[in-house]
């Protein structure tokens, strides 16, 4: 294999990472949490597109986004906002208990083996342009969201201090609830390139972000948006590298690599790459 | 006493019975070091399945290992009885824990956590293709079936008395210190790295135990069963409990089980009075984590919560030790 085709693979599934961990990130700015159940978001978009299969194409990729914020709504009631107060190791566990919920249901209501679909038959190099372009243009978008938009604001002020904010005039629970529907959004981009991309959908097929949803937002340092996006950039490039430049019987055992690099990361920089003072845990 | 009424239930409820002891066994190691330290670990289910292997490598006959497995000679022809195995396995499993634990040290907050999830996918790579040792992804069979209500039993005993003895130590008392006020605990001389090693390597090994208890119930051994769905339903057994004290552990564990095989019974189907009941297959996790969800908004502290069933004659002595300990920290942190 050629070192572009290489670096072709590399930047193109850094990307798609990079939009799932987006996803991520953009909770674990606001809430400080992990929201695990992003892989199961992926799915539900996934799931929508199969059962819409053969509609045009606008209204299949419009239901998956629909549906995929709607599920990341229902997360949050379900499973975040009666535990607002909780503290974090029973939220981490509540956090697991809803994808295994969602990943069952669709289990019960799909079946095990994973279902094959066509999805816009697009061809790979097409898509893999498409995934930079798609990355680059959410991140900026996001980005510039953060910056300037008062919604932004208000959502970091509900996170920082639920009842202040709502004292200020702040409709705490909304925006938070917004939040997650953004993040949803962002799910159903990556449902539609997985798509796309496979050929086909199963209810596993969320487990495999579960990789990007654990390491990127740490990677980046937990609360930075560019962080995130990094870190899952980051994973995508070195799986893509590890993948090719490995003997062939080490390759089996990329993932543990990628993790072995994660734990010297964490050892060498335990807060990440990208993180403001002010968000360092003080004593 | 309710193993005792087991053992004149009929085979299948024995099997229950059986299976919820060594359960509790892996549960009460988490606990060790979840419970006592307040950190959470996802990386235990690797350790319960790194006992296994070494188990399963030093008690399947030769011959069949010889089919499956490639070693070198001296361990193809080695075959030990099931309790040296065990204690090998445990032995090693602890060494193990011992050196992975070293760099994880100075790992603070959310990164602990995430470092042993990594570990536990590191694991699960190796165990899937290490073919030559582990069995890859075919399963080793052929294990010594031993497990049953009694050898359980004697097992989850040991581990029950390893769990309260810890706990009671000095080093229990300073770990759950350090969980309360990291700050305070160090300031009063704690050494937090240590006592988190301490509590990582038992509780390791602990849960080694129970790992190789639940191979040689099932007979075979392979490498996929403990892996995510496994951190999920014993960290859920802990959390419903309530992961403060060891009760809570227990109670976690007796309900899960009670409930899961409820449900798995119903996914097989019951017969009512001439109907067949059948759940769909899938709804036993579905509910479980329903209820399990239930549980965390209405107690996130778990059912037990901070109440410890204890003989109070024997224990009051070191529960009053404990409380003026405690009080000094609180002291300490109302200081701060």
């Amino acid at each position: 294999m050629n070192a572009l085709q290489i670096a072709i693979d590399a930047i193109s599934l850094g990307a798609i990472y990079a939009l799932a961990a987006l996803g991520i990130g953009l909770i674990v700015s606001i809430m400080r949490l992990i929201n695990f159940a992003h892989g199961e978001l992926i799915m539900a978009g996934g799931f929508c597109l199969y059962s819409l299969a053969g509609q045009p194409l606008l209204l299949m990729a419009v239901a998956a986004m629909l549906v995929c914020a709607v599920a990341a709504l229902g997360v949050e009631q379900l499973a975040f906002r009666p535990l607002r107060k909780a503290k974090p190791g029973t939220l981490l566990i509540s956090f697991f208990a809803v994808p295994y919920l969602l990943r069952h249901v669709a289990l019960m209501m799909f079946g095990s083996r994973p279902v094959g679909m066509d999805f816009m038959g697009l061809r790979v190099p097409k898509l893999q342009i498409a995934a930079v372009i798609i990355t680059a243009v959410l991140l900026t978008a996001l980005a510039l969201f953060f910056k300037y938009s008062r919604m932004s604001v208000q959502m970091r002020s509900s996170a920082e201090n639920f009842t202040m904010a709502r004292l200020v005039g702040v409709r705490a629970n909304r925006v938070i609830a917004m939040a997650f529907a953004m993040s949803g959004l962002l799910a159903s981009f990556v449902s539609m390139y997985q798509v796309a991309q496979t050929g086909n959908v199963s209810y596993k097929m969320g487990v495999s972000i579960l990789l990007v949803a654990f390491v990127a937002p740490v990677v980046g340092g937990l609360g930075s948006l560019v962080g995130a996006a990094i870190g899952g950039l980051l994973v995508g490039v070195l799986s893509v590298v590890l993948q090719s430049l490995l003997p062939i019987d080490l390759r089996l055992y990329r993932d543990a690599f990628v993790f072995l690099a994660f734990i010297a990361f964490l050892v060498w920089r335990p807060q990440g790459l990208m993180t403001r003072r002010a968000d360092m845990e003080r004593v | 006493m309710m193993t005792a009424l087991a053992s004149f239930a009929a085979p299948a409820f024995q099997r229950t019975v059986t299976e919820m002891l060594v359960m509790l066994t892996v549960v009460l190691g988490l606990h060790i070091f979840v419970g006592n330290s307040g950190i959470f670990s996802f990386g235990h289910a690797g350790f319960m399945s790194a006992g296994p292997h070494v188990s399963a490598i030093l008690t399947i006959s030769p011959a069949k290992k010889a089919a499956t497995l490639s070693l070198t000679p001296v361990l193809t022809g080695l075959q030990l009885p099931g309790p040296a195995a065990m204690a090998v396995a445990v032995a090693v499993t602890g060494l193990l824990a011992f050196v992975l634990f070293l760099p994880l040290v100075r790992l603070r907050g959310i990164a602990f956590p995430m470092a042993t999830f990594a570990l536990l996918v590191i694991e699960h790579v190796i165990a899937m293709n290490w073919t030559r040792v582990t069995g890859g992804r075919q399963a080793v069979i052929g294990l010594p079936r031993y497990t049953n209500l009694w050898t359980s039993l004697i097992v989850v005993g040991r581990a029950l008395v390893v769990a309260t003895w810890y706990s009671q130590l000095r080093n229990g008392l300073a770990l759950r210190c350090s969980r309360e006020n990291e700050v305070a605990a160090a300031a009063t001389g704690i050494d937090i790295g240590r006592e988190r090693l301490t509590a990582f390597v038992i509780s390791a090994m602990v849960c080694a135990a129970g790992g190789v208890l639940f191979a040689h119930f099932v007979g075979t051994m392979t490498a996929g069963i403990f892996y995510l769905e496994m951190t999920f339903v014993t960290l859920a057994m802990m959390v419903v409990g309530g992961m403060r004290g060891l009760t809570g552990a227990c109670i976690g564990v007796v309900l899960v089980s009670a409930f899961s095989e409820l449900f798995r019974s119903l996914e097989r189907g019951v017969d009512l009075a001439g109907f067949t009941l059948k759940a769909a297959a899938g709804l036993q996790e579905i509910v479980l984590s329903i209820v399990l969800l239930a549980i965390l908004i209405t107690r996130p502290n778990g059912l037990a919560g901070d109440w410890e069933l204890t003989i109070s004659t024997l224990q009051r002595r070191n529960r009053k030790e404990s409380r003026d300990v405690l009080r000094l920290y609180r002291y300490w942190r109302h200081v701060q």
